[in-house]
């Protein structure tokens, strides 16, 4: 050990130049095309242009901010983000735990469930948004025509002309989507817990609810975290299912977060309120994603 | 025998979920199918009368009464092929061999590059766009299949990194010190070992990257315009455009749309799992 300290030294740097050559291409693409642009983002958003992307610009500091945060409609648009967002992915979790329970306790058929659990996940955001929208279309949609046969309703109802029923509906279409991934990844990380102690638990008389609560949520902790905070950030910038469902309508009543930045800067064309507005969901997303690494990676088990 | 009673309730459990996933997909398909006039009739024909492929031929063989969405369609679809795979090959290539130096390559600043490099992965789309917009337009590149697949590789790079990184970290590093020990060095240990047991990381990294591309809606709305670079989502969202709705040239489109993600997840099912694992649940 002690004559190879020389020729190690020497292999550490050889790996270090390596390590660096191999990273190099990846980091001026990062560079390039997200670290640059974030900063011009946030460069943007000091300056007033309010006549369109490559028009003139004012100096303005930080008053994009402080009129944003005073602004009721930009409050208005929070809160209803974080309804989609808690909602959505509060639902999304509970379904996705039972669906992940259903299928763990193998019952005839588990094996096609998981399969099929693949194709919602699988089918592309734009797609699942038109089809919903179809669904649930006025004059001739399923879900009236569904509900009609079914006795539930006596006439055709227009569901989308109502704020809050539309929000409710965009919801369920990013369920369909969303329940899928969280089902999963939850089905295999029940698959990896040690039974032992459920059966252990079992005979010492704790009861199945028992058991669930105190015993396999506990262990599935980890795994809930991650599904949660990927969804979270996800959720919190929904824009592609909400422009093909309700296109921010009626009367802007389902504008989010990102659909106010969309039409602030290119349809307003204000582009330094925009840039303010998206480089607001940035720092909210990279705490997220802080919380999120913390929560991920941890270096002492990476080895 | 109370067991047997259980599973056979649990089973049951299982109809309503298959009802939610398969009844709005079997419409889609079934809209895509029907006519125009059993789509827009009332009561709804849930089974169309007489099936046509009329939307599928519009798309794939364009006649003289066709609509321009639908006589473009077929472009589209290969602008989002050609997207997509150019994507994937290079964030694959890129990303894994970053992620190895990252993994498995002792050098300074090691561990901050690899938390920035997942922390980009966390921005969101809408905050690069505008400087990616002037950029664009700056070197005659808005409308092309190139600035697509640069904006793509902001977030597909990132994400092949941490996937791949995540299955670098599952390969033991014995395996590499007995190569070493063998004569080989780094790059050759690489290559010859580590890349061609890592054939399942990397197909399911490009797995999740081209899905992603494909799936890819914000930055082709913003950055194509024409038919030269339009992709698919583009596409679709274009036809509830203009004045008249045409239903069925919609759904045929989400059909077609739908058709390589869904295939591909279900051939490589077993990496889609695993992928899942490995990237969100494996610490």
């Amino acid at each position: 050990m002690q004559s190879c300290m020389k020729q190690k030294f020497t292999l550490t740097q050889q790996d270090a130049l390596l390590g660096f050559g191999l990273i190099l291409p990846s980091l001026l693409v990062i560079l390039g095309i997200s670290l640059q642009p974030i900063l011009s983002t946030l460069y943007l958003s000091v300056f007033e242009s309010s006549r369109g992307i490559n028009a003139e610009q004012t100096f303005v500091g930080l008053g994009n901010y402080t009129s944003l945060l005073s602004d009721p409609v930009f409050w208005v648009t929070i809160g209803r983000t974080l309804y989609f967002t808690l909602v959505s992915v509060g639902l999304e979790l509970v379904l996705g735990l039972a669906i992940a329970q259903l299928i763990h306790s193998h019952p005839p058929g588990w094996q096609f469930l998981r399969t099929s659990l693949i194709i919602p996940w699988a089918v592309p955001t734009i797609v699942n948004g038109t089809m919903w929208r179809w669904i649930y279309n006025a004059d001739y949609g399923a879900l009236n025509g569904l509900f009609l046969q079914l006795g539930l309703i006596d006439k055709y109802i227009p569901w989308l002309t109502k704020p809050d029923v539309a929000m409710n509906l965009v919801i369920v279409a990013d369920i369909w989507h969303s329940v899928p991934f969280i089902a999963l990844i939850l089905q295999a990380a029940l698959a990896t817990l040690p039974v032992d102690l459920e059966e252990a638990a079992a005979v010492d008389g704790a009861n199945a609810l028992q058991r669930f609560f105190l015993i396999r949520l506990p262990l599935l902790r980890p795994a809930i975290l991650v599904a949660l905070v990927i969804r979270t950030v996800e959720a919190f910038r929904v824009f592609d299912i909400i422009y093909v469902i309700t296109n921010g309508g009626p009367a802007f009543g389902t504008v989010t977060i990102s659909y106010l930045t969309y039409l602030e800067t290119f349809s307003f064309g204000n582009v330094g309120r925009g840039a303010a507005l998206s480089f607001l969901i940035s720092i909210f997303t990279l705490i997220m994603a802080f919380v999120y690494i913390r929560i991920l990676y941890r270096p002492e088990d990476s080895q | 025998m109370k067991k047997r009673l259980r599973t056979l309730l649990l089973a049951i459990w299982i109809i309503p979920v298959l009802l939610f996933i398969y009844l709005p997909v079997a419409w889609l398909v079934i809209s895509s199918i029907s006519t125009r006039a059993e789509l827009l009739s009332t009561p709804i024909h849930w089974i169309p009368q007489h099936p046509t492929f009329q939307n599928y031929l519009n798309i794939f063989a364009p006649g003289q009464g066709t609509s321009e969405v639908a006589k473009t369609f077929r472009i589209t679809l290969w602008n989002s092929l050609v997207v997509a795979s150019s994507v994937t090959l290079i964030a694959l290539t890129l990303g894994s061999l970053a992620s190895y130096a990252l993994i498995r390559l002792r050098f300074p600043f090691r561990q901050s590059m690899l938390i920035g490099i997942l922390g980009t992965r966390m921005i969101p789309e809408i905050s690069l766009v505008i400087p990616l917009y002037l950029f664009a337009t700056r070197f005659g590149l808005f409308n092309s299949p190139l600035i697509l697949i640069i904006t793509y590789l902001s977030f597909a790079l990132p994400f092949a990194i941490w996937l791949m990184a995540a299955f670098f970290n599952t390969i033991p590093v014995e395996l590499e010190d007995a190569a070493r020990i063998d004569g080989c060095n780094r790059l050759e240990t690489l290559f010859r070992i580590i890349m061609p047991i890592s054939a399942p990381g990397l197909v399911s990294t490009g797995l999740f990257v081209f899905l992603t591309a494909w799936d890819e809606f914000f930055f082709a709305l913003i950055l194509t315009s024409t038919v030269s670079a339009k992709t698919v989502p583009v596409a679709i969202a274009e036809f509830t455009g203009r004045y008249v709705v045409d239903v069925g040239g919609m759904m045929t489109g989400g059909v077609l749309a739908a058709i390589p993600p869904v295939v591909l997840s279900l051939i490589f099912q077993r990496y889609i799992v695993s992928g899942l694992t490995a990237g969100a649940v494996k610490g």
